[in-house]
C-alpha cells in the first residue's frame, strides 16, 4: 500500500518543475535543497526496487551500540541488514523496522517522525540531523552509519544526556518579560512586520544537532551556551514585544564565555534540518553589542578632550 | 593501590567517586531520622556492591555511573523528595540485570 503511494507520489512530482515542486518553501532555498533530496531518493529506491537482484536492495546499517547494564561489554558498530523496498524512506523507517523486527533492544528517542519535534537527532553518516527527515541513501554499496550525537555522554545506544543543553536553553530565560501589563489587560499584541522578523527564529526545535555540532561546544559544553541557545537568545531579544532585550544581552556578553565563545564556524549552519541560521543570529547579537557599547563609550568620554585638541 | 608508604594517593576519578559518596550522606541528613537511615544503607551497598564488581579500569562504566550518581544526587537533594524507595528500585533493577 505505501509502496503505491510512494510511486504514485513520484509520478506526480516528476511532473512539475523545480521550482513548483515546493511551493510552500519559496525563498528558502536550504529548505527546497532538503525537499529535492527527499523527492530524489525516493526516486531512486524505485529503481532499486526494480532490480531482481536481491543482494542489491540490502542495505547495510552500523549501529553504535553501548548497554549500562552489560558494564564489561565496549562500544561498538553493529551491523543490520534491510531489504529497502519494505520499509520506508527514512532513516527513523529504518530504526523502527530494526527495533520491531530484529533487536527490540535498540534505544533511541523518537516521537513526531516529521520533524517538529527534534526527539530523534542523531548523527548520520557523519552529519548532525534528525533521522525523520534524513532520507535513506539508496545506495546499497556501503553501509550507512548511525552514531549518537558527537561529544555528548551517552545514556544507552543512540540516546545521548540532554541535561546540561536544556539547562543553557533554560539559562536564556525563554519566556516574554516585560515591565508594564498588556494594554487591553488580556495579551500583547505585534503588527505582522514586528512577527515577520521572528521567522527563521521561532522555528527551532531545539534537537540539539547545532549545539553537538559545534568545536566551541565540544570544548567548552559547561561555559559556552552552543547555538540552540543563543539562537533562542536571539529569537527573544528581537521580538518587539520583550521589553528586556539589552539586559538579556548585556548579560550573554559581560564575559568572554557565554557568546564570544563563538567563533563562527558555521557548522550550526551547515548542518541544521530545520535550514535555520544560528551563526548569523549570534553574529547579529555580536553587532548589535559592540556597537552599542562604542556608542556608549563614546558617550561616557569627558567632553573638554575635543576642546584640548 | 599498591602504594605502601605514606597514605594512599588517590586518583581523580577515585577523589570523584568518594566526593560523591559524601555528597550522598549529606543529602541525607537534610531527611527525617528514620528515612536518613534507610537512605545511607542503600547508599552504602549500592557503593559497595559497584566497588567490588566493577572492574577498576572499566573508566567508561565509572563514568557512566557518576554522572548517573549526580543526577540522582541532584533528585535527592531538592526538598521535596523524602526517601529513596526510586533509587532502591534502580540498585535492585541493575543488581538483577549485571548478576
Amino acid at each position: 500500500m505505501s509502496r503505491n503511494l510512494i510511486k504514485e507520489g513520484v509520478k506526480k512530482m516528476g511532473r512539475l518543475t523545480k521550482s513548483e515542486r515546493f511551493p510552500i518553501l519559496e525563498g528558502h532555498p536550504i529548505g527546497q535543497q532538503h525537499g529535492e533530496a527527499a523527492v530524489e531518493s525516493v526516486g531512486n529506491l524505485k529503481k532499486v526496487m526494480k532490480l531482481s537482484d536481491k543482494d542489491k536492495k540490502r542495505k547495510e546499517f552500523r549501529i553504535y551500540r553501548w548497554n549500562p547494564d552489560n558494564p564489561n561489554q565496549k562500544p561498538f558498530l553493529q551491523s543490520f541488514f534491510l531489504d529497502l523496498p519494505s520499509c520506508g524512506p527514512m532513516v527513523l523507517d529504518a530504526l523502527q523496522k530494526i527495533k520491531g523486527g530484529e533487536d527490540s533492544s535498540l534505544s533511541y528517542r523518537r516521537s513526531c517522525r516529521e520533524g517538529i519535534c527534534g526527539s530523534c537527532s542523531m548523527n548520520i553518516d557523519g552529519v548532525n540531523t534528525v533521522a525523520c527527515l534524513k532520507p535513506i541513501d539508496t545506495d546499497t554499496s556501503k553501509p550507512t552509519t548511525i552514531t549518537p550525537l558527537p561529544h555528548m555522554f551517552v545514556i544507552k545506544d543512540l540516546v545521548v544526556d540532554l541535561t546540561n543543553f536544556y539547562q543553557q536553553y533554560k539559562s536564556i530565560e525563554p519566556w516574554l518579560k516585560t515591565r508594564k501589563p498588556p494594554p487591553d489587560e488580556r495579551e500583547y499584541r505585534q503588527t505582522p512586520e514586528d512577527r515577520k522578523k521572528l521567522d527563521g527564529l521561532y522555528e527551532c526545535i531545539l534537537c540539539a544537532c547545532c549545539s553537538t555540532s559545534c568545536p566551541s561546544y565540544w570544548w567548552n559544553p559547561e561555559e559556552f551556551l552552543g547555538p540552540a541557545a543563543l539562537l533562542h537568545a536571539y529569537r527573544w531579544i528581537s521580538d518587539s514585544r520583550d521589553e528586556f532585550a539589552d539586559e538579556r544581552l548585556q548579560a550573554l556578553a559581560e564575559d568572554q564565555r557565554r557568546l564570544y565563545r563563538c567563533r563562527t564556524i558555521r557548522n550550526c549552519t551547515a548542518c541544521c534540518p530545520k535550514s535555520l541560521n544560528p551563526a548569523n543570529a549570534i553574529n547579529k547579537m555580536k553587532t548589535r553589542h559592540l556597537t552599542e557599547r562604542t556608542r556608549e563609550d563614546l558617550e561616557a568620554e569627558p567632553e573638554p578632550r575635543f576642546g584640548q585638541a | 593501590m599498591g602504594a605502601s608508604s605514606g597514605p594512599r594517593r588517590l586518583s581523580g576519578m577515585q577523589k570523584q567517586v568518594l566526593a560523591l559518596y559524601r555528597g550522598f550522606l549529606r543529602a541525607a541528613r537534610s531527611k527525617p531520622a528514620e528515612e536518613r537511615k534507610q537512605i545511607e544503607s542503600v547508599v552504602c551497598s549500592e557503593f559497595r556492591k559497584n566497588s567490588k564488581q566493577v572492574d577498576r579500569k572499566n573508566f567508561i562504566y565509572i563514568e557512566y555511573l557518576l554522572r548517573r550518581g549526580k543526577k540522582q544526587l541532584d533528585q535527592l537533594k531538592s526538598p521535596d523528595t523524602v526517601g529513596l524507595s526510586s533509587l532502591s528500585v534502580d540498585s535492585s533493577r541493575t543488581r538483577g540485570s549485571s548478576s
